[in-house]
């Protein structure tokens, strides 16, 4: 599976690669599903995870959060991670920011952005990676901001902490960033503080900090999770445009569909520390070859036609600490019984091609998951 | 804010009025007998009548009172050992015992009683931060249970057995820590330091023992926010993550438990200053309170009250500046 998600790239390659990328990232009018998927361009990957796995021992057992995840992301490209909580989707992009403390944190594979391994690195060279060359936008900018701090003084701080600049030059550069993602009167509300602003405004806070050192990737930890509907357009539509500007590879967490058919390349859902279907997003959202990810679309609330029950996946997610031996999914999966032998309890699919599609993946014993999916559960569809 | 704090200082005034005209009528109601305290045994009742005149304790109260505070502003006529002495503002009357102005033997006996406080406060706050951030950062570990219990330990000893144990033996063992004895700053401000040593040293650690135990938690939960992610996220250095955002924000409740510790210690100072023989204000309020000295202890209320409501005043206004939420427009 690794051969085809994602393989170590070497250094070399991706030295050349950042400059070359933004040029040959197609006009907005290209549609989504004409794209290449990130992991054809291999060459170019700037982001790639291979083999990762990311456990906590606790007092209770080993929690497994991530186990033998794969993928790869180049420049200009958007990834985006989906998944309930618990999947592990949160905990890897933490890896890949370096963020887990190592004292209580159990990491195996390799994570390498920028040709540059991060795992293993010390504490000093992870310092210099985070919020240099890789920033991250946290789900919810009411608790991530500082309160005690103004607005001014956190970006300053992290332009501060990677560039040798003058305490004018980084408040310049502060308001340069903050008037870039949209806030008016930048130089004024620089010296405001964090609950002045209000949920959107703090989002782009959020946001500026994150660019303010050029980031080449970009993690959004459901950044627009905790905001109103309307407030969620205009900071997906900010981060689209700024990716565009800079170039940067984004890696963007969330449960929200509606999101990742918005502002997606290529999609990875993820079940029980897991990748369970891996592609591009018009074919992940157009034709899923997973149970769990047909159980998410037919979860997504119909917002027209007649009133009609929410489809919830039955169940709950799978304790990290046990995962059910087998595929991870099957004991919510009403497409068990289609398997012979019981095989879905008993051994752990391969992600791997299903169709005559060599672009995607899926990680399912079911084997005409394509020809299931437009008979069983298109219908089912609001 | 400048409202703000006018507002709160016009409630505190009120509170004091109010603490003062209560304990007035607490003290002076009460079956005493200043003029019997004055005139001694085997008093004659002319002399007795003569001195319990000039107290006015014949007068109604609603009028002692009145006198009382006509002369904390703006200073009255005392009849003292049968002659009759100005006393200036703010006149809190005279000694019955010591027939000196009760003024004279507060300002005494509050160098002492800052001494102790303050330069036992900064031993504590040190040491408990300091070690209560350490335990934080290693929480669950060895370490960290070993602070834990060490400060349950201190905290469960009352406190007049550490300070009498030490009293005896730390001058005996460690020949670099004198005998506590009071020398004024002002005096010799090395034999004031070195006067103070011990009670500061035994105060600093058992008080230090509380705020570690307020200094950890209240870090452990500002390490866990969301914010310290972040800030780590972008990069600064592990120690500035911690003493710059983590602490920052485990200072705040802090500083409430902090003012009034402080304001509790200016009026409890009692223990420390008889164990170690210093003339301070809580020795004097109980020496008062020995012999019926109704102005000393009077003028002991009155401290204590405006300590605590000074105190109190002095956290409300440190708040609007450590949490810039509260600010008040």
């Amino acid at each position: 599976m690794t051969d085809m998600w994602g393989d170590a790239v070497d250094a070399s390659q991706i030295a050349n690669g950042p400059a070359a990328v933004p040029a040959a990232r197609g006009p907005q009018t290209v549609t989504r599903g004409q794209r290449t998927r990130g992991a054809d361009a291999e060459g170019d990957a700037y982001l790639t995870v291979s083999d990762l796995s990311v456990a906590f021992p606790t007092a209770d057992g080993i929690v497994h959060a991530v186990q033998g995840l794969s993928y790869s992301l180049p420049l200009g490209k958007t990834l985006a991670v989906v998944g309930e909580s618990g999947s592990g989707k949160s905990v890897s992009s933490m890896a890949i920011m370096g963020l887990h403390d190592p004292k209580s944190t159990r990491m195996t594979g390799s994570i390498r952005v920028g040709g540059r391994e991060i795992i293993g690195l010390s504490q000093q060279e992870l310092r210099k990676h985070r919020g240099g060359s890789s920033a991250m936008i946290f789900q919810d900018p009411q608790s991530s901001l500082h309160p005690f701090f103004t607005v001014g003084n956190q970006i300053m701080e992290a332009y501060q902490a990677h560039n040798n600049a003058s305490k004018r030059q980084a408040r310049q550069r502060a308001i340069d960033l903050l008037g870039r993602v949209g806030i008016p009167n930048a130089a004024r509300r620089l010296d405001d503080y964090p609950h002045q602003f209000s949920g959107g405004m703090r989002q782009r806070v959020m946001i500026a900090m994150a660019l303010v050192n050029d980031p080449k990737l970009l993690i959004a930890d459901e950044p627009t999770t905790a905001l109103d509907v309307t407030v969620q357009a205009q900071i997906l539509d900010l981060i689209q445009d700024l990716q565009q500007d800079f170039g940067s590879a984004v890696l963007f967490i969330t449960h929200d569909l509606g999101v990742v058919a918005e502002i997606a390349d290529d999609v990875l859902v993820m079940y029980g520390g897991r990748a369970v279907e891996h592609g591009a997003v018009a074919s992940i959202l157009g034709s899923p070859l997973h149970p769990y990810t047909w159980g998410l679309l037919e979860s997504i609330p119909a917002v027209s036609g007649e009133p009609t029950r929410l489809h919830p996946i039955p169940g709950s997610p799978p304790s990290l600490l046990s995962l059910p031996t087998g595929c991870s999914f099957n004991p919510r999966c009403e497409f068990r019984t289609r398997v012979p032998d019981g095989l879905c309890e008993k051994e752990l699919p391969d992600l791997a091609a299903r169709t005559g599609d060599a672009s995607r993946a899926s990680r399912c014993h079911l084997v005409h998951p394509d020809e299931m999916f437009q008979s069983e559960i298109l219908p089912r569809l609001p | 804010m400048v409202l703000y704090i006018l507002r709160r200082i016009a409630s505190a005034i009120s509170v004091i009025v109010v603490t003062l005209i209560a304990s007035f009528g607490l003290f002076y109601l009460a079956p005493s007998d200043p003029a019997g305290v004055i005139c001694g045994a085997k008093c004659p009742p002319a002399r007795y009548q003569e001195i319990a005149d000039s107290l006015h304790l014949d007068r109604p109260v609603y009028q002692q009172i009145w006198e009382y505070l006509h002369g904390l502003v703006l200073g009255t006529d005392v009849v003292s050992g049968g002659q009759t002495v100005h006393c200036a503002a703010p006149c809190l009357g005279y000694s019955y015992v010591f027939g000196v102005p009760v003024t004279t033997l507060i300002m005494h006996a509050l160098p002492v009683t800052i001494s102790i406080v303050f330069g036992s406060a900064i031993a504590y706050l040190c040491i408990g931060t300091l070690s209560g951030i350490f335990a934080a950062r290693r929480r669950g570990t060895y370490l960290d249970r070993t602070i834990v219990g060490g400060t349950l330990t201190i905290g469960s000893v009352p406190y007049f057995v550490v300070a009498l144990l030490a009293a005896l033996y730390i001058p005996t063992l460690i020949p670099i820590v004198p005998q506590a004895k009071w020398v004024p700053l002002t005096e010799s401000p090395l034999k004031w330091f070195l006067g103070l040593l011990l009670p500061w040293i035994v105060l600093g650690i058992v008080n230090s023992a509380s705020y570690t135990r307020y200094s950890r938690a209240s870090m452990i939960e500002s390490l866990s926010e969301d914010y310290v992610r972040t800030a780590r996220a972008k990069g600064i250095s592990e120690r500035r993550v911690v003493y710059r955002h983590g602490l920052r924000a485990a200072v705040t409740p802090l500083a409430t438990i902090f003012g009034l510790d402080v304001a509790f210690a200016l009026t409890g100072a009692i223990f420390t200053e008889q164990i170690f023989g210093l003339p301070g204000l809580g020795v004097v309020t109980l020496r008062a309170f020995d012999k019926y000295d109704l102005p000393v202890l009077m003028a002991g209320v009155l401290i204590g009250a405006v300590v605590l409501v000074i105190m109190n005043l002095l956290v409300d206004i440190l708040y609007t500046i450590l949490d810039p939420r509260v600010r008040l427009s």
